[in-house]
């Protein structure tokens, strides 16, 4: 039985994204809902996106700079792996761990309460495809609003390292400036981009796949963002190291 | 006219339904009623798709509804209207926009005929002015109401009714029923109420079906369940000492 409940899980999880990625009755109220939804994931997460990137810049700078204690390494260089970091890590994967709790268990606990309020069988009583209508706005929102904050969270990353430089004396503004454009790679961009959208995926649709099937009440609502949390957070670890294998 | 032919479900080892036929007419109010556990709710879901039968057939006017295809189904479920226990109004949106969302949905009417269509429906529930409100703050009793304005949006020819008293102030229900019959009359609908609210029954119930244990016990109209010498609906209906006491006394 054990062995079954991955399988039986998969096969569902397949199941409802056939459904969801099916063709919509109206295509304007789905784009409605979709611009809603990228609303909502993208303006409601910037501040949080903000705070926390800055903040990892912030960090990062002064504790490279307490790492590097050798005086044959320049001091540029802990803005190259401030830059570095931010887009291959810090903005990508760390910030996709937070969006997963935040957005996660948002998505999973809106359609969980639709679920057991019977508004999921009200929309199938009226002849809507639920899955397409709930589910397919929600993972395309995610695909739009989740690199972008990506992005954002980068160039605020590396800002909260700038803003290091000016307040103490782990390095220059000048150095900073200059380890910033030595030796960047353009496809780390490309990379994180990838990831991005990756772990948008993953996080919209884990999420929507255990908002959707919850049975029960108010409790099982709860059990339902945590478990979508909580899977959501191990896939995109393992989809980081997975991608970090096939694609560095 | 929907028609249940021979229906059968189980759940695992439960035998929930197991083998209820009935007939339920247009323009009248056909009642489902039955103790906690009977099959009502699984046999009103089974009748809307929510859950497949085992066997037995379906029929919607002729219609058979459980051979169909999820196409076939689609159709028909534009001609059904339902309301549901707690109302099951979208929380995201207002007033208006839940009972224009089939409209918008499926109809390719203009704005200004899908809000005329909407007031016309909220009126019809004594709801005018009331549009813009959301969800969260209105009474059980309007929840109910924008519910019967949302389900009958669409004109349907069916329309089914989960518990509309369930959680309502006797005044209250009182009205919903009213209104629910009102509209069933007045454009010829096929409705189905699934209830166990005595009040309903002896209101508004053209035709009850009285469920017990998976099987239709007992059939026929609101005011024959007082003089019914079935026992199950005798113990169903006279449950309590005081109706036992009324019954002796009256009867």
């Amino acid at each position: 039985m054990l062995l079954f409940q991955p399988l039986y899980h998969f096969g569902r999880y397949c199941l409802m994204l056939k459904g969801a990625f099916s063709k919509p009755e109206n295509a304007g109220m789905y784009w409605k809902e979709t611009i809603r939804q990228m609303v909502s994931m993208g303006i409601g997460s910037l501040g949080i996106v903000c705070v926390i990137s800055f903040f990892l810049g912030a960090v990062t700078t002064v504790q490279t700079a307490y790492q590097l204690v050798s005086p044959l390494v320049p001091l540029y260089v802990i803005a190259s792996i401030v830059r570095d970091s931010a887009i291959l890590e810090l903005s990508v994967s760390v910030l996709c761990l937070v969006l997963a709790g935040k957005i996660g268990s948002n998505l999973a606990s809106e359609l969980g309460t639709m679920r057991i309020s019977e508004q999921i069988d009200a929309l199938e009583i009226m002849g809507v495809n639920s899955k397409a209508y709930l589910i397919l706005p929600k993972i395309l929102g995610a695909l739009v609003a989740i690199p972008a904050l990506v992005i954002i969270s980068c160039a605020v990353t590396i800002l909260g390292g700038y803003t290091v430089s000016f307040f103490t004396s782990v390095i220059t503004p000048e150095q900073y400036l200059y380890g910033l454009h030595d030796k960047f790679v353009g496809f780390n961009v490309t990379f994180c981009l990838i990831k991005a959208f990756t772990f948008a995926f993953i996080i919209s649709s884990i999420s929507c796949y255990y908002g959707y099937f919850t049975e029960g009440g108010a409790f099982e609502i709860g059990n339902s963002s945590t478990k979508a949390v909580v899977w959501s957070c191990i896939f995109i670890l393992v989809s980081d190291y997975v991608l970090a294998q096939l694609i560095l | 006219m929907i028609e249940l032919q021979n229906i059968k479900k189980k759940f695992g080892e439960n035998d929930v339904l197991k083998g209820i036929s009935a007939k339920f007419e247009a323009g009248k109010t056909n009642l489902i009623i039955g103790t906690s556990g009977s099959g009502k709710t699984v046999t009103i879901k089974c009748m809307v798709g929510l859950f497949e039968v085992d066997s037995g057939s379906i029929l919607y006017d002729g219609r058979n509804f459980s051979t169909m295809t999820l196409a076939e189904r689609k159709v028909i479920r534009k001609e059904i209207g339902m309301l549901f226990q707690g109302g099951a109004l979208f929380d995201s949106l207002n007033i208006e926009q839940n009972v224009m969302f089939p409209l918008n949905m499926f109809s390719t009417m203009t704005k200004k005929e899908k809000l005329d269509r909407v007031n016309f429906c909220l009126d019809r529930v004594n709801l005018s002015g009331k549009n813009k409100l959301s969800p969260s703050e209105i009474s059980g009793g309007m929840k109910k109401r924008v519910g019967i304005a949302r389900a009958i949006v669409m004109n349907p020819k069916y329309l089914f009714c989960d518990e509309p008293n369930s959680g309502l102030d006797p005044q209250t229900s009182l009205v919903v029923d009213q209104l629910i019959k009102e509209i069933t009359e007045e454009f010829k609908i096929t409705t189905i109420i699934n209830t166990h609210d005595m009040n309903s029954v002896l209101e508004i119930g053209d035709h009850v079906v009285f469920l017990w244990k998976g099987l239709k016990d007992w059939e026929g109209s609101g005011k024959e369940v007082l003089t019914a010498t079935n026992p199950e609906l005798d113990e169903f209906i006279f449950a309590s000492k005081f109706l036992k006491e009324i019954k002796n006394r009256t009867f």
